[in-house]
């Protein structure tokens, strides 16, 4: 056991315990929507009182045990996992566990956010400490009743005993006792040995929910006198609202109104979650979806415009002209590159580029306000509710204690709703109809107002000398509006001669988080370049990679505390990945096989894919998986999190594009935008993880970037063919006709 | 406006609305059933998928006015008890990421199985390629539906 110092802070617990009523709980002031009691009930039997240890915890006096899931859930699962976690340090039997998902309380909770696949490597110790301060109370509580030492009695699957004098009890039996007791000073955590939660395989705790279509999600809200709202905002990025002809649609069926309006007023403070925001646009507000859509196809606007809109064109022209210059100062520049380059024996050149990418959440952007004069209620799908809370009570003028948020489930997230402006304007709507609305945007809106992935472009240069040796990398990276290129990631350190520089390129169109941002393009061009260079120099790409990693780990280039990785790790992942795919008899014939591996979001990578091409189609065998994410929380969820990212992985670098035509995205739909679909997904995915007893790292995110590399370079190997443009098969034009 | 009868899992259901409503919108905002969701409006996601006398349809593009006395099912009454083996196997599988296209996919599984119990995996890729799942769990969805009909033929 550890014995760690307790940091469930005083003053959350005494507000919480005042809330709860000294210890008994009467009744959470969640909104009451978000609860799937009645099929809990279903299954088990509810107490008849409630006690709360903790903000993130509650016992039932029959034993059963409510545990708080306090980060947003877009998909990657933390609702089942965060609760584990605090389930198996409060040592209590699992199916004996109700999960609700908490609502914002920065009292309680810290970084309740999803993004960054942070949700776990930084909820870890909280989530452990909620679970053994409350096992610690159960135990004083017990030891009190029993007038036994507090260090002799043990617990088991939601049991305290006592063995020399023969006491047991149930949790529920000392739960309110234990809720009127102290915060221990420190508690102890158990040992990696002792877990029976972590580690084994737990279901989605809203499995059946979804797969009855019950109301978890924002778009699915339903209040009393709630009116539906839809926007229309500017058609194009640069452009600003200049005036609509409102009147016209207000005397539509159903339309209770219609009006411009000013989201983000003067002076009112935006920050990075604000992102994407449009100052001013027109709102309809209906009495339901398909009126309002009536009324807002038939408005008409018009639209201040620059003198200049940004099409692709612009995009590309602009990128591929900062690659051709060096920008003032490189990111990190080892040894002399320039003069090992001009001496090298052979030099290898090449430029990868990626285009703008939608996020595309299955569930559109939406929200559910209710603003009074005294309070702000918000209900619905946002990555950021703690930013989102400063941004409304600086645009409502509201102080934060008046504004309560809930996180709904939501129908996926990568990024696009760390910028919660959509539920910025669900509110001023409210606020000027004084009445609950629920905003709701159509796809064409949430495609084209969004904060996409940036197009990006990156040059790799590598010299080799006589040998076949690397002796050189220089890489040089342009993103419209992002200008890093991670440079002190692999290879750097590995070698003595390093270069890399990065350019920005501003635009008018917005861009923001994606799925793994910047690493989901930076890994495939670097993964493919590599392979590339490889076979240059006449070796195995695996075993190109593991001498560079050698070097890193005896010999590392520079301080090895700036170097962003653990090269042990790093190889390891390909070591296991190179076993479980039996990588050493190559290919199946008539297949192409290609590696990648990549650190990113604290987890390490690697995947070896076999494929196929059907015309210019590659058809995916499948793909292996090798991770290292420290301790694994729940693997059956694990395993999903790494096939939907390889799946999103192979399907955005082979099929996605959004591209501009005078500031118009001129993908809006799924007709035009293509995603991949059930045919195009990998036969098999199977993944392995490395099992070494470290703090957990998140995986939300460490599975996509890499395998786009894996992907060019096994369509490499079956066509002799290098792919250094996204979307390497692409275009609407040769897709199949769909049912 | 106009009112309509329809025949939605099992229950006569009245509803008035504008004649082009699409069943989708009738469904989710007059019956409050919003198992059914929205994707993408235009009939080439697969989450707003239905059973319209057992065959599925997108009901984001099917206007009420057409619908007639057919029999509607939606994810609400696909079972009593959520036990369907499609939806069993869905559970058993932990298909699941944000779950959100899962209804509709659920419905063209549904619907797959009830025509062919046995299907190939070209004919589950064939069947299902008008679902889109933006989290990607094709690899699992396609072991559920193989597991729904092992399932189904054990029953």
């Amino acid at each position: 056991m550890t014995l760690v110092k307790t940091k469930i802070g005083r003053r959350a617990f005494i507000r919480n315990s005042g809330l709860a009523g000294g210890g008994l709980v009467l009744g959470f002031s969640w909104l009451a929507s978000c609860k799937d009691e009645a099929a809990v009930k279903a299954t088990l039997a509810m107490p008849d009182e409630w006690f709360e240890i903790n903000g993130f915890l509650k016992i039932g006096d029959n034993g059963v045990v409510t545990v708080m899931s306090p980060n947003p859930e877009i998909g990657q699962n933390v609702k089942t996992a965060m609760p584990m976690i605090v389930a198996d340090e409060l040592d209590t039997d699992w199916d004996n566990v109700i999960v609700e998902q908490a609502p914002l309380n920065t009292d309680i909770f810290t970084r309740q956010l999803a993004g960054g696949s942070q949700s776990i490597r930084q909820g870890w110790n909280g989530l452990r400490m909620a679970g053994a301060t409350a096992r610690t109370m159960l135990k004083e509580a017990a030891a009190a009743a029993w007038q036994v030492p507090v260090a002799e009695i043990i617990t088991a699957a939601g049991v305290l005993s006592h063995e020399a004098s023969g006491n047991s009890a149930g949790y529920g039996e000392m739960a309110s006792a234990a809720a009127a007791l102290e915060v221990p000073e420190e508690v102890k955590f158990k040992d990696i040995e002792e877990f029976t939660i972590i580690g084994t395989d737990r279901k989605n705790v809203d499995g059946k929910a979804i797969v009855t279509g019950k109301p978890l999600f924002g778009l699915d809200v339903q209040k009393e006198g709630m009116l539906i709202a839809m926007i229309v905002h500017p058609p194009a990025f640069g452009m600003t609202f200049k005036s609509a002809d409102v009147e016209s649609v207000k005397t539509m069926p159903g339309i209770k109104d219609a009006f411009p309006i000013v989201v983000y007023p003067e002076g009112a403070e935006r920050q990075w979650s604000d992102g994407g925001a449009i100052p001013e646009m027109v709102a309809i507000v209906g009495e339901n979806t398909w009126q309002c859509l009536q009324a807002k196809k038939s408005l008409k606007a018009s639209w201040e415009a620059p003198d200049k809109l940004e099409s692709t064109s612009d995009h590309e022209s602009g990128l591929a002209e900062l690659l051709a210059k060096a920008p003032e100062q490189p990111a990190r520049r080892d040894g002399n590159p320039e003069k090992v380059f001009a001496g090298a024996a052979k030099v290898i050149e090449s430029t990868y580029s990626a285009p703008y990418l939608a996020h595309n959440c299955m569930e559109p952007m939406n929200f559910y306000a209710h603003v009074t004069p005294d309070k702000a209620e918000l209900l619905g799908p946002t990555q950021t509710p703690e930013f989102l809370e400063n941004t409304l009570a600086s645009v409502l003028e509201m102080p934060k204690e008046k504004i309560d948020i809930m996180m709904t489930r939501m129908g996926g997230g990568f990024g696009r709703r760390l910028y919660s402006t959509f539920a910025v304007e669900a509110a001023m709507i409210s606020k000027k109809m004084q009445a609950p609305v629920k905003l709701v945007y159509t796809r064409e809106d949430d495609m084209s107002q969004g904060t996409y992935r940036p197009s990006y472009m990156v040059k790799y240069r590598a010299a080799l000398d006589e040998e076949g040796n690397l002796v050189a990398w220089h890489v040089r990276a342009a993103g419209t509006n992002d200008g890093r290129v991670f440079e002190n990631r692999f290879p750097a350190g590995a070698l003595d001669n390093f270069l890399a520089e990065s350019h920005m390129m501003p635009t008018q169109v917005t861009t923001g988080a994606w799925r793994a941002p910047l690493s989901n393009f930076m890994a495939g061009a670097e993964n493919a370049f590599l392979d590339e260079v490889a076979e240059a120099a006449g070796k195995d790409p695996i075993d190109f990679r593991l001498e560079l990693f050698d070097r890193a780990i005896n010999n590392p280039v520079g301080d090895p505390e700036k170097n962003d990785y653990d090269p042990v790790r790093y190889a390891g992942v390909l070591k296991l990945v190179r076993e479980k795919a039996n990588w050493d008899a190559g290919a199946p014939d008539g297949k192409g096989r290609g590696v990648s591996a990549y650190y990113c979001h604290n987890s390490y990578v690697a995947q070896v894919l076999d494929l196929q091409m059907e015309g210019n189609e590659p058809r995916i065998d499948k793909v292996w998986c090798a991770v290292d994410c420290g301790i694994v929380i729940n693997p059956l969820s694990a395993r999903n999190q790494i096939e939907g990212g390889i799946v999103d992985g192979i399907g955005h670098v082979t099929y996605s594009a959004l591209t501009f035509q005078n500031g118009k995205p001129e993908q809006t739909n799924f007709d035009r935008y293509r995603l991949i679909r059930h045919a195009e997904a990998p036969k098999e995915i199977e993944t392995f993880f490395v099992d070494n007893g470290i703090d957990p790292t998140g995986l939300g995110e460490p599975s996509l970037p890499p395998i786009s590399g894996a992907l060019a370079n096994a369509m490499y190997q079956a066509t002799g063919t290098r792919y250094y443009h996204q979307p390497f098969v692409g275009s609407q034009q040769d897709r199949r006709i769909l049912g | 406006m106009a009112r309509f009868n329809l025949n939605i899992n099992g229950t006569q259901r009245e509803v008035e609305a504008d004649p082009s409503t699409p069943l989708l919108w009738v469904l989710r905002d007059h019956l409050k059933l919003v198992g059914t969701k929205y994707g993408c409006g235009i009939a080439v996601c697969g989450s707003c998928n239905v059973h319209l006398n057992g065959t599925v349809v997108r009901s984001c593009s099917l206007p009420v006015s057409t619908v007639g006395n057919q029999e509607i099912t939606t994810i609400e009454g696909l079972s009593e008890n959520g036990d369907h083996p499609v939806q069993k196997a869905w559970l058993e599988e932990d298909v699941p990421q944000c779950g959100y296209c899962q209804p509709g996919q659920i419905m063209t599984a549904a619907a797959l199985l009830k025509q062919n119990p046995n299907p190939s995996d070209t004919d589950i890729e064939m069947a299902m390629n008008g679902n889109i799942c933006r989290c990607g769990t094709y690899v699992r969805i396609k072991k559920a539906v193989k597991r729904a009909a092992e399932n189904q033929s054990e029953a």
